[in-house]
């Protein structure tokens, strides 16, 4: 697991802006016209970014395991 | 250019005693010529007030204003007694795992499975109003019972203890309706109650979401204290009372105060969310801001330099009503297309219960615009009366015929 990556992405239809995910991980994510991209696409593991998308109401954020694609979270 | 805290005024806050729904026209003055300004609230200590959208903005999302530094201060509020703990009183990432633990349950797509179900209690409610035949009181024969079945079903309260939570669940949004001894009084029965309905969980498992903080509790990975499972559970039970609740009868007392575009929802149904949206951006359902942010680092903000360590209350109901982001934001349109509101809040403490209060909303515009065609007041409009000393507007009761 040496040097593991995380895919994150924001579907930006799904996204209301509520800011959630930029308060809960401010490196992470920014809004730009009230919807949230994620500032890296490809990061280091980090709670902050599950957090984000854990507390996600709209399930607009994924992170995936950048090698294989296999979602981390949110949980189904 | 900065303007030093000497040459500003500091006024009382709110301005004003509520006055049905309207917005006290000093918001728009500040907003336009003074947007952060020094206000004193009934407690605590002086604050700055925000009242323009974007700052509204900075003031809820950006991680240099902490609810956490509020611990430990005379907080600025208009309530006697200051919540110095739970989750309004944390930041990330203290804030994030207790969130975690109960976001799921309140997601788009969860609270979509419950939309048949309230449904179907509001046209449950809407048989039994009628039958009973005009008049009734909407406060309690719908707007009340329509978002408390939702709450309790979702958290695994029994319903048919309502006549006892009730009351305690008022002592959360209690401004001067209800003395400090009593506040504490109900808010301690409130606790102990949640309390009993966990003691029961741990004997018999369930799916419901206490069932379900109980064994995040319960295993053992130290995320959740007890004390904090009972005042989250407290919370989303008084939440789930107060707000749907009153914005149920404060929509429908705006479109019937707005004749023309009750007739557009009317014709056209397909407009019930955007029309929620606008109500949700139009009505200011807080009587005044609270839950100050307290600055950890010196910040600009509104042409002010706010000091490390001072509180800011950022103004929901200023902000929904910025010209720079709604056009012509005193009118209520209930096409309008964009439309950021700030109703719900935003940042890490955006509403928790916000997928389920449009949800909600949304069943109750619905279901009261096709079952009943001809709503109407069954009052004069004067005779009316308006709650006090509480931190929302609403009506107390709500006489209407159909």
């Amino acid at each position: 697991m040496v040097s593991r990556r995380w895919r994150v992405t924001v579907d930006p239809r799904r996204c209301i802006g509520s800011g959630i995910c930029a308060g809960a991980a401010p490196g992470h994510f920014v809004l730009v016209d009230a919807v949230s991209i994620p500032l890296d696409e490809l990061i280091a593991p980090e709670d902050s970014v599950l957090d984000a998308a854990e507390s996600c109401p709209m399930e607009a954020i994924a992170v995936r395991d950048a090698a294989d694609g296999r979602v981390i979270a949110p949980e189904p | 250019m900065t303007e030093t805290r000497q040459d500003s005024t500091t006024r009382a806050y709110p301005f004003s005693a509520p006055d049905r729904l309207d917005l006290d026209p000093r918001y728009a003055q500040l907003r336009q010529h003074e947007p952060l300004t020094r206000v004193r609230l009934p407690f605590g200590e002086p604050a700055w007030l925000a009242t323009r959208y974007a700052d509204v903005r900075t003031v809820l999302g950006d991680p240099r204003f902490s609810r956490a530094a509020s611990v430990g201060r005379d907080e600025p509020r208009i309530t006697p007694l200051q919540m110095a703990s739970g989750i309004l009183s944390m930041d990330p990432p203290e804030h994030t795992r207790l969130r975690r633990l109960v976001a799921r349950a309140f997601t788009a797509r969860r609270v979509e499975d419950l939309r048949p179900r309230a449904r179907e209690i509001a046209d449950e409610l809407l048989d039994r109003m009628v039958a009973g035949g005009p008049p009734a009181d909407l406060v309690e024969a719908f707007a009340t019972p329509l978002p408390v079945t939702v709450i309790c079903e979702l958290l695994g309260v029994p319903v048919a203890d309502q006549g006892r939570f009730h009351v305690w669940s008022e002592a959360i949004v209690s401004t001067t309706s209800l003395s400090p001894d009593r506040i504490r009084e109900y808010i301690d029965n409130l606790y102990a109650y949640i309390g009993e309905l966990i003691a029961r969980r741990r004997r018999v498992p369930t799916d419901d979401l206490l069932g379900a903080l109980v064994r995040a509790r319960d295993s053992d990975d130290g995320r959740l204290t007890e004390t904090e499972m009972v005042q989250l559970a407290a919370g989303l039970l008084a939440a789930g009372h107060e707000t749907t609740v009153t914005q149920i009868p404060n929509f429908v007392y705006v479109l019937l105060t707005h004749p023309a575009e009750l007739a557009r929802l009317r014709a056209d149904p397909a407009l019930v969310p955007s029309a929620v949206e606008e109500l949700m951006r139009y009505v200011p359902l807080g009587v005044a801001s609270s839950f100050a942010r307290y600055a950890l680092e010196d910040v600009e903000l509104g042409g002010v330099l706010v000091r490390a360590g001072e509180p800011v209350i950022a103004s929901l109901s200023a902000a929904n009503r910025d010209p720079e982001v709604f056009d012509d934001p005193d009118r209520l349109d209930l096409t309008r297309a964009a439309n950021p509101h700030v109703g719900f809040g935003h940042g890490v403490h955006h509403c928790i219960g916000a997928q389920l209060a449009r949800m909600e909303l949304q069943v109750a515009v619905a279901a009261l615009l096709h079952r009943l065609p001809g709503l109407r007041l069954a009052v004069p409009e004067p005779e009316l009366e308006w709650k006090s000393g509480m931190l929302v507007r609403g009506l107390r009761k709500m006489p209407v015929a159909w």
